[in-house]
C-alpha cells in the first residue's frame, strides 16, 4: 500500500501526503482510512487534515511537532494494514424533487442525453455515488460516478444566484448546492434536505468516503419533508453495510 | 456597553486565528491576514492568545467607545487619533466613554489591527470568532461591519499591571520592496528548470487583485513542463500556486480548502504577514530556503514574542527613577 505513497512539504506547517496520481475509489478508501487512523491515535500538534481525490493535507502546529518527527509519525501510521472500515459503507438517502420549477434545466440535460425526462432520473437515482472529498463551499460534495450518458456541459451563461438545496449536473460531475451560491450547473431538482445547517448540532451532514444515494420524491412529498426539516425533525436515511 | 461603528472602513471585520478543524468539511479557515501583528496587540493587553481583535484594510473605521476600557493597536499605520489627537500604536491606551477612535488611509502596510482589554462580545460559532465572509458565518452577523452595528464588550477589564511599560517597538511596513521566504514544493516537479529559476530569480509586482483569499502577482511567466493542473488537493496558508497563465498567486487567509492548480512553493509563515502587509505595485521577490529553517525561523519568533511579554512586564523606568517619582508627585501636591 505505502510503496506509491509520498510525502511532500507544503510549508513550515503543512505535509502533502500524496496516495497517487488518479481518481479511484480505492485509493479514496485508503485517504479515508488514514483519516480515521489519525483520529484514533491522536498525534499531538494536529491542527486540521484535509483528505482529497488522491492526497491528504495534515496542518500541524510546528511549536509541538518538528518536521522530521511528524513525518516520521505518519510513515509509521502509513503502514498500518487498514482493514474492516476499508469495506464498511455508509449511504445517506438525497430525497429529491425532480424537474419543473425544481430542475428547470432537465430538459437540456434529457435532450443532451437524447434521452426522456425520466430516463434522465432513472439513471440519476440509480446509483449511489462516493463522496471523494468536500471542498469549495461549506459541505460540497464531489461527488464520483455520474453515468455517462447525462454527462453536460455547463451552461453558457452561469446562474447569479443557485438556491441551497439545488442538485444538478456539471459536466462529468453531479452534487447538490450546500448554500446559495452562483454557479453553471445545469439544475436537475430539488432536495428538502440541508446538507449544510449552520444550527444544527452537526451542520455538515456527510464526509469523505461515504456514500449518497438520490432518491425521486414527488412535489408533496417535497413539502411533507421540507416541513419536517424545518422543525428540526428530520432524520436523513442512512443505510450501513458491506461494500 | 462597547464599541458604536460610526464608519465601517473599507473592509473591517472580527477575526481571531481561524477556524480550524472543519477544512476537511470544506470551511475555510479565514482568521487574520497578518498573525504577528494579531498577536502583539493582544499580547500588549495581557489577552488570551486568541482573542478576537478588529482587522481593517486600507481605509480604517471610525469607533465610539460607550464604556471605558483599554485598547491597542497594531499593523500598518492607519494614522489613528483619539477625539482629534494623534494616537500612538503599539502601545496600551486608555479609551474613556464616550471617545472617538478615527483611522485614515494607511500611509504604511495595508491591514491594521485594534485589540480589546474588554473583550468583543462576539459568539464563538464552530470553535472560533472570525468571520467567514463567502459563508456569512461567526463574525458579526458573519459580514463586514458597517456604520450603526454595535458590538458589547463581554467583561469589564480597565485596569492592567505596568501600564507605563506596556510599549513595543513598531514594526516597520515602510518598504516597497520584500523578499519573501519560501520553501519549494509540494508539487515543484511540475514546473521545469528554468520555470524555477525564474520563479526564485525574477521580480514580482503585487497586482490590484489582492484580498482576503489570496494575491495575484504579475511578472515572468513560470514555464511548467507539461501542465500545471493537478487533481485538485488541500492548500496551506501562504501556497504559491502557479495557473497555466504562469504569474503566481498566493493563497491567503479566505483561500478555498482545495484548488486544483499546481504548488510550486510555500512563504513561510514568519514571513506571511511581510506579504499581507503590501499595496498594489509593491515588488516581491522570493527566496527558497529549507522547511527546517522555516521552522528555526517561526519558533525564534515565539522567543521573540515571549521577550515582548516579558519587556512589557517590567516595572516602567521612569518609575524607578526616584528624582523623577518626587518631581511628580510634588506637582500633584502643588495642584
Amino acid at each position: 500500500m505505502q510503496n506509491n505513497i509520498r510525502i511532500l512539504t507544503a510549508g513550515d506547517s503543512s505535509l502533502l501526503v500524496e496516495f497517487g496520481k488518479e481518481i479511484s475509489p480505492e485509493i479514496n478508501r485508503k485517504i479515508a482510512a488514514t483519516v480515521q487512523l489519525m483520529r484514533d491515535q491522536y498525534i499531538e500538534g494536529v491542527v486540521d487534515v484535509i483528505p482529497a481525490f488522491c492526497s491528504l493535507l495534515i496542518n500541524y502546529d510546528p511549536r509541538v511537532i518538528a518536521y522530521e518527527e511528524i513525518k516520521e509519525r505518519i510513515q509509521c501510521l502509513l503502514k498500518v494494514e487498514v482493514k474492516g472500515s476499508e469495506n464498511r459503507k455508509k449511504v445517506y438517502e438525497i430525497p429529491v424533487c425532480y424537474g419543473g420549477e425544481y430542475g428547470p434545466d432537465i430538459a437540456n440535460i434529457a435532450q443532451h442525453a437524447g434521452l426522456s425526462e425520466e430516463e434522465v432520473i432513472k439513471i440519476h437515482s440509480s446509483r449511489d455515488y462516493l463522496i471523494y472529498m468536500l471542498g469549495f463551499l461549506p459541505g460540497f460534495c464531489y461527488l464520483g460516478g455520474l453515468d455517462e450518458r447525462i454527462h453536460t456541459p455547463r451552461l453558457a451563461n452561469p446562474r447569479i444566484k443557485i438556491n441551497a438545496g439545488s442538485v444538478g449536473i456539471g459536466g462529468s460531475q453531479t452534487g447538490i448546492y450546500p448554500l446559495d451560491s452562483p454557479g453553471g450547473w445545469q439544475l436537475m431538482g430539488m432536495t428538502p434536505v440541508k446538507t449544510y445547517d449552520p444550527d444544527r448540532e452537526v451542520p455538515i451532514l456527510v464526509e469523505a468516503g461515504d456514500y449518497i444515494r438520490f432518491v425521486p420524491i414527488d412535489e408533496a412529498e417535497y413539502k411533507r419533508i421540507k416541513e419536517l426539516v424545518e422543525r428540526g425533525e428530520y432524520q436523513c436515511i442512512v443505510h450501513e453495510g458491506e461494500v | 456597553m462597547g464599541i458604536r461603528i460610526l464608519k465601517g472602513g473599507m473592509l473591517t471585520t472580527v477575526q481571531d486565528l481561524g477556524r480550524t478543524g472543519y477544512q476537511s468539511q470544506g470551511f475555510s479557515v479565514a482568521g487574520v491576514m497578518d498573525v504577528r501583528s494579531f498577536k502583539i496587540a493582544n499580547l500588549l493587553l495581557d489577552n488570551p492568545e486568541n482573542e478576537a481583535v478588529l482587522e481593517f484594510t486600507l481605509i480604517g473605521p471610525t469607533l465610539e467607545f460607550t464604556s471605558a476600557t483599554i485598547i491597542a493597536i497594531t499593523g500598518g499605520d492607519f494614522q489613528p487619533t483619539i477625539n482629534g489627537e494623534p494616537a500612538p500604536m503599539y502601545k496600551a491606551l486608555y479609551m474613556n466613554k464616550g471617545d472617538i477612535l478615527k483611522f485614515g488611509s494607511a500611509r504604511t502596510g495595508s491591514r491594521g489591527y485594534i485589540a480589546f482589554s474588554s473583550y468583543l462580545d462576539i459568539p464563538v460559532e464552530m470553535g472560533s470568532r472570525c468571520t467567514n465572509l463567502k459563508s456569512r458565518l461567526g463574525g458579526f452577523k458573519g459580514r463586514k461591519l458597517q456604520a450603526g452595528d454595535y458590538i458589547t464588550f463581554r467583561i469589564k477589564r480597565r485596569y492592567l499591571p505596568f501600564f507605563l511599560s506596556r510599549e513595543l517597538e513598531g514594526d516597520n511596513f515602510d518598504q516597497e520592496e520584500t523578499v519573501l521566504r519560501v520553501i519549494m514544493g509540494p508539487q515543484d516537479d511540475l514546473f521545469s528548470k528554468q520555470g524555477i529559476e525564474t520563479f526564485l530569480n525574477s521580480e514580482y509586482t503585487v497586482t490590484s487583485d489582492f484580498d482576503r483569499m489570496g494575491c495575484r502577482l504579475e511578472g515572468p511567466f513560470i514555464a511548467p513542463k507539461d501542465t500545471s493542473d493537478i487533481i485538485s488537493d488541500g492548500i496551506a496558508f501562504g501556497s504559491v500556486q502557479v495557473p497555466s497563465h504562469g504569474k503566481p498567486i498566493i493563497l491567503l487567509s479566505d483561500r478555498q480548502t482545495t484548488g486544483g492548480y499546481g504548488k510550486i512553493a510555500t512563504v513561510a509563515s514568519v514571513d506571511i504577514p511581510k506579504l499581507v502587509q503590501r499595496k498594489t505595485d509593491h515588488k516581491i521577490r522570493f527566496r527558497a530556503i529549507t522547511v527546517q529553517e522555516a521552522q528555526k525561523l517561526y519558533l525564534e519568533e515565539v522567543k521573540e514574542l515571549d521577550e515582548m511579554r516579558k519587556t512589557i512586564h517590567q516595572p516602567c523606568k521612569e518609575v524607578l527613577d526616584c528624582r523623577l517619582v518626587a518631581k511628580r508627585l510634588t506637582k500633584l501636591f502643588e495642584c
